[in-house]
């Protein structure tokens, strides 16, 4: 064997030698004790680092606990029982974490929604049509019904329902915020899951053009706003609730000839979920 | 002034970032705060002058020697990998709040090619040790330049009406590209 070869091996293999036992000393001389309890926070977290409780991943959100600086329930997709089973650890109070859920503020779907008088033939995505013509709805602020949301949703917890809108299923959606993300509109937002009513319209449409464009637009009559005591506000032609103020009894929905503002529960609860379909996102083939 | 003059060709001239392109990953991806930018900077100085000195030695007590200097790519990676391993273990023993705003930055300079490039570029210009501790430092100082000022702007940025399609790493990479455009300006000035 040439020589060589043998110098190289000795001379890579004793450097690897020299710096394996230097690092393994070190790391005896050097080891700090690390509070047990990290781990064990750290096994019961669900361990997908998804970043959505604002830390860089479940071991550093595990370290912050430990520390104090976060509470037991800042974890949204565990919810309530891994902070119970955090507080267990600690021996702390658990506190209540409430489910953070996505809620979907567009009702305008296939049915309710004008449509334009121009075929869309493009890649069926929202970001595509928002960019290309704003898609086949009238409306240029609701849901274009591209399923963004949905290819988004990690946790397969958004459907379109057979009206073409999406559908958040309570018991899935984590509030990780994904599909907040991927909505070009913006329709869709984080709240925590107890609030039953919601206005159900981003339209800044005067009254006319959003009497013509969707069924459900608000078109910005501000009833809602006058009975509720501040709890809604109108601003641009649109009802906002203001949520520390809300308050749903004060609120006239029969007054409402739209329903924008209505309980979640009646929302979409005329339509069924399709399921979710893989191919359906591919551009519909042109006939020539 | 030989010294001097290898210091700010290496941190302005050459710059690592800007002229070599070289250690792009932390200069875009952790330049969007100068609170993180800043320590990420330091901690790159300080590996490489680190880097510098042990390659240095290992380069002319053991390569040359041996006459295995074609071995120096894969020795030299070892020896910035261990380099990093081992300060990482130092600083968190004796310093909690620099291992904390350290953090993951310091696993990253690891496989950082500034550092690896600095060591192979130490070899080609046959500096000698102290040239190389210079060089070393000046390297250094031109990453905390570059990625400070990456910062600053990408601070202002957040303030800016930026186009929309153009938020996020498009605008990155159209700040990244004007500022190596400045530094062109320096281009011939020093050659050491």
């Amino acid at each position: 064997m040439d020589i060589n070869i043998l110098i190289a091996i000795a001379t890579m293999g004793g450097l690897g030698f020299i710096f394996a036992g230097a690092l393994a000393i070190a790391d005896k001389k050097l080891y700090v004790e690390e509070d047990p309890r990290i781990a064990k926070v750290n096994e019961v977290l669900p361990g997908v680092n998804c970043g959505a409780c604002g830390k860089a991943g479940c071991y550093d959100f595990a370290v912050n606990v430990v520390e104090g600086e976060i509470a037991p329930s800042g974890c949204p997709v565990g919810g309530q029982e891994v902070a119970n089973d955090i507080a267990n650890i600690l021996g702390i109070d658990a506190g209540t974490s409430t489910k953070i859920v996505a809620r979907v503020l567009c009702r305008g779907g296939n049915i309710e929604a004008a449509r334009k008088m121009v075929e869309y033939r493009g890649p069926q995505t929202c970001s595509t049509m928002d960019l290309v013509s704003g898609g086949t709805k009238m409306c240029q602020y609701g849901c274009l019904g591209g399923g963004d949301c949905v290819e988004a949703c990690t946790f397969n917890a958004i459907h379109l329902n057979d009206n073409g809108l999406p559908v958040v299923i309570d018991d899935l959606c984590t509030g990780c915020g994904m599909c907040v993300t991927a909505c070009p509109r913006d329709i869709i937002e984080l709240h925590p899951a107890d609030r039953e009513v919601f206005v159900f319209c981003k339209s800044h449409d005067d009254p006319k053009t959003a009497k013509e464009v969707c069924d459900v637009a608000c078109i910005g009559c501000g009833i809602c706003a006058r009975k509720s005591d501040g709890g809604v506000i109108m601003e641009d032609g649109l009802a906002v609730i203001q949520w520390d103020k809300f308050d749903p009894d004060k609120i006239p929905f029969d007054k409402c000839k739209t329903s924008a503002i209505c309980y979640l529960r009646e929302a979409f609860a005329e339509y069924q979920v399709e399921e979710k379909k893989e191919a359906s996102r591919i551009a519909p083939e042109q006939n020539n | 002034m030989e010294l001097i003059l290898i210091f700010l060709s290496a941190a302005l001239v050459n710059n690592f970032v800007l002229a070599y392109f070289l250690g792009i990953c932390p200069f875009v991806g952790v330049s969007n705060k100068l609170s993180s930018a800043v320590p990420m900077g330091l901690a790159t100085t300080f590996v490489m002058v680190i880097t510098a000195i042990v390659t240095w030695l290992i380069y002319h007590l053991i390569l040359v020697p041996y006459e295995v200097e074609y071995l120096q790519y894969v020795s030299f990676i070892l020896v910035i990998a261990s380099l990093v391993q081992f300060v990482e273990m130092f600083v968190r023993k004796v310093s909690q709040p620099l291992y904390r705003a350290l953090g993951i930055f310091l696993p990253l300079i690891t496989t950082n090619c500034s550092i690896l490039g600095l060591a192979l570029f130490m070899v080609l210009k046959e500096y000698s040790f102290v040239e190389g501790i210079f060089y070393g430092v000046g390297a250094g100082a031109g990453f905390t330049l570059a990625i400070t000022a990456m910062a600053g702007i990408r601070e202002e940025l957040e303030l800016a009406d930026v186009p929309k399609s153009f938020r996020g790493a498009p605008i990155t990479m159209v700040v990244a590209g004007l500022l190596a455009l400045a530094f062109m300006g320096f281009a011939g000035m020093i050659t050491v």
